[in-house]
């Protein structure tokens, strides 16, 4: 518990919503790592699982932590992102394992989708999955927040995956106070999520709080950008601009980290965290669906490729 | 700032939905993107207006069959507090999920029709909510402007309550508001169609009422959670003993004793990542070192010598039952109870409960799915446990199956 920012309004013994939020991830981290064998920790280079590694820290410090830190590397990623990657596992002290879809691609374990500039958001879930099965891991901690999206909402924090990796969104454990069951049979997994109840404002104002370093393109910028579908895609190796689009520079940030070829970029003049903050606060559109092709093929996007154990 | 979870209970046709749906949109937490998918969904469907139901409905299963299958947590914030409304639907076979929302619950919102008073539906709504021991009841009734927005009528609503009331174990602080969700009465701001009503429009109670003194920071409860011992040199001697603070409050200095073994020690230091604390109180997670090498492990529970939770085998419990295959007598499972892991038989069911009558029961020999009785457990390990209605942490617990180890059933206990 920090005692840096005291909140004037709270009175004694009371925990201000962040210090509450993180005790309640603290104890998520706590929880698996007793009951679980071989969990791991995702971890993209994203905002969000860069306040994971810190939640990990207060849970397991001094000692070092239980588990590796994973990333699933879709090879289309953005290259400042995989520099800050390794500095901050290197920083932690922490092992690093990278498991790679191009392997996967080469090993004909997946088939990049057809078309131009295809995404490798779905080919993500049969490099997690292989990787999970080669390590024996038996639970993942993700950075998932239920305020992203609509089936998040429903999921548990202990997120029971069968054999296959799959989700059953109707037949999840019922979840009670803050017992949770991590019981699981050989090849079954859990996925556990200790941020679930955070918003896209709480994970700013804890990087804010605890002085988080995050990626650069986080912060505004100018970049060479197309706009697609209401998007601004960065133009890259993946995103050519097409006849009929003219590239052109705008001072612009990512609201999210993913793809390049999937992530788009909002124009933003937010250069400080603080300012990050108060736009967020101000935003009437949703992280994702401003910035992230692939929410966006059904109303249920998400939903199947939870299905299909993804994130 | 302070955060408060949210259960809300009732049924679409109550208008939860619109609720909901006008606490996000008002509080600013429902986005542009959201709400232009939801009126398109709502345009292919043929709805005549844009129905925010699907805005919280969020499973494709759910949107076909027009149902809500599970609990959804949704999210806002006011500059005075942050909430999470655990969002329950109402029907009849779902009382697994109400109790799942009202597990966490500071405040339960029930909602009753204006137009149909309390219905069977609403009085199980606020018994489960008085079982989950919320501490905070708000009676919603709705719909005010299909009742022409009628003191008479929201009166007697209140009558019918407090007399059912009575007869429940122990009612919390309960407020009435008389509202219409869909015109945003008495929601985020006050009617002018009912100048009558003295009260709080809803969002105002939710970030005023007072929560923080419905934890229990009275007797010391520290479940052990998770051992810390660095295998390095430079703290080649630290041991910390992690947890979250399920009662009370604990300093540095304090004289404590071990549960189950009794062993007593002081308490050497308390540690968090940011650096060593004066003193760890409900909610929080910290490592605790103890000034003496006693054996300590995961399930075992620091409590202060002159103030001991029950420590025993047999325990005594309401509970609600969450599978198909129902509980009977002579059933086995697994139990989790704090941090700790055990086997439990189920011994005499002295009865069970009908959650819309109240009735006990006693020749019941089974609980089925969404049932709830009072039974006795033989656990193979001492519980350091309470009362659930003294601390809702070290009264609560689950059972799982442990062929299937699906959780199957949720309990609160009543004495040992």
């Amino acid at each position: 518990m920090t005692t840096a920012s005291p909140d004037q309004r709270l009175g004694r013994h009371e925990l201000s919503h962040l210090d509450a939020l993180e005790s309640e991830a603290v104890f998520i981290f706590r929880e698996v790592a007793a009951e679980l064998e071989r969990p791991v920790v995702l971890f993209s280079g994203g905002k969000d699982s860069i306040v994971l590694l810190r939640l990990a820290e207060k849970a397991f410090r001094p000692a070092g932590f239980p588990f590796p830190v994973m990333h699933i590397d879709t090879g289309h990623n953005f290259p400042e992102v995989l520099d800050f990657r390794d500095r901050r596992v290197a920083e932690l002290g922490e092992r690093l394992i990278v498991a790679s879809v191009q392997e996967s691609i080469d090993k004909g374990r997946a088939v990049e989708e057809p078309g131009e500039n295809s995404s490798r958001n779905r080919l993500q879930t049969v490099t997690l999955l292989d990787a999970i099965l080669e390590h024996g891991f038996d639970a993942c901690f993700g950075g998932g927040r239920r305020d992203e999206e609509k089936a998040r909402a429903k999921e548990r924090v202990f997120s029971f995956r069968d054999e296959f990796g799959q989700w059953d969104p109707k037949r999840q454990r019922p979840e009670l106070w803050s017992l949770y069951n991590g019981r699981i049979r050989k090849g079954e997994h859990i996925r556990a999520f200790p941020i679930s109840n955070w918003t896209e404002l709480d994970v700013w104002q804890y990087i804010q709080r605890e002085q988080l370093e995050v990626p650069e393109m986080y912060f505004a910028h100018r970049r060479q950008v197309v706009e697609r579908d209401t998007m601004l895609l960065a133009v890259s190796q993946w995103i050519q601009p097409r006849a009929d689009e003219t590239p052109f520079e705008a001072t612009v940030r990512y609201r999210t980290v993913g793809d390049m070829n999937c992530t788009g970029a909002v124009e933003s003049g937010a250069a400080t965290v603080e300012q990050i903050i108060e736009e967020v606060a101000a935003t009437r559109i949703t992280e994702r669906g401003a910035t992230r092709a692939d929410d966006r093929f059904s109303e249920a996007a998400m939903e199947d490729r939870k299905k299909e154990g993804y994130f | 700032m302070e955060l408060l979870r949210l259960a809300t209970a009732g049924s679409v046709d109550d208008g939860k939905s619109t609720l909901i749906g006008r606490l996000l949109y008002d509080s600013k937490a429902i986005f542009e993107d959201q709400l232009a998918s939801v009126e398109r969904a709502s345009v292919q469907r043929g709805h005549e207006y844009t129905n925010l139901a699907l805005l919280t409905d969020g499973l494709r299963a759910e949107r076909e069959q027009g149902i809500t299958i599970d609990v959804a947590y949704r999210y806002f914030a006011t500059p005075r507090r942050k909430f999470i409304i655990a969002d329950t639907p109402g029907h009849v076979q779902y009382t697994r999920n109400m109790v799942t929302g009202a597990s966490t619950a500071d405040v339960a919102v029930i909602l009753v029709d204006a137009r149909k008073g309390l219905l069977e539906q609403s009085r199980r709504h606020a018994f489960i909510a008085t079982l989950l021991r919320i501490p905070h009841l708000v009676v919603a009734v709705n719909k005010m402007d299909l009742v022409d927005w009628d003191e008479e009528r929201f009166h007697a609503i209140v009558a019918d309550f407090s007399a059912f009331a009575t007869s429940l174990l122990e009612v919390a602080d309960v407020t009435f508001i008389p509202m219409s969700a869909l015109q945003g009465d008495n929601v985020v701001d006050r009617s002018e169609h009912m100048p009558w009503y003295a009260g709080l429009p809803l969002l105002e109670h939710l970030e005023t009422v007072h929560i923080a003194e419905d934890r229990n920071l009275v007797d010391l409860r520290f479940p052990v959670q998770y051992v810390i011992r660095p295998i390095s040199g430079a703290h080649h001697d630290y041991r910390g003993y992690a947890g979250q603070v399920a009662g009370g409050v604990l300093r540095p200095g304090d004289e404590v004793m071990v549960l189950p073994s009794g062993q007593r020690t002081r308490v050497a230091g308390i540690d968090t990542y940011d650096g060593p604390v004066e003193e760890a109180f409900t909610g929080m997670s910290v490592t605790v070192r103890l000034a003496d090498e006693v054996d300590v492990s995961r399930g075992d529970m620091i409590v202060r010598p002159d103030d001991q939770p029950s420590t025993s085998q047999d325990v005594e419990a309401v509970v609600c039952w969450m599978v198909d295959q129902p509980l009977r007598e002579g059933g086995r499972f697994a139990i989790k109870h704090t941090t700790r892991w055990a086997r439990a038989v189920v011994g005499d069911l002295r009865y069970r409960l009908d959650v819309n009558t109240l009735d006990r029961d006693e020749a019941a020999t089974e609980l089925a799915l969404n049932e709830i009785g009072h039974l006795r457990l033989r656990v193979t390990a001492p519980l350091m446990h309470d009362p659930y209605g003294e601390n809702r942490t070290t009264g609560s617990f689950v059972l799982v199956d442990e062929a299937t180890n699906v959780t199957a059933g949720a309990g609160m206990i009543v004495s040992g």
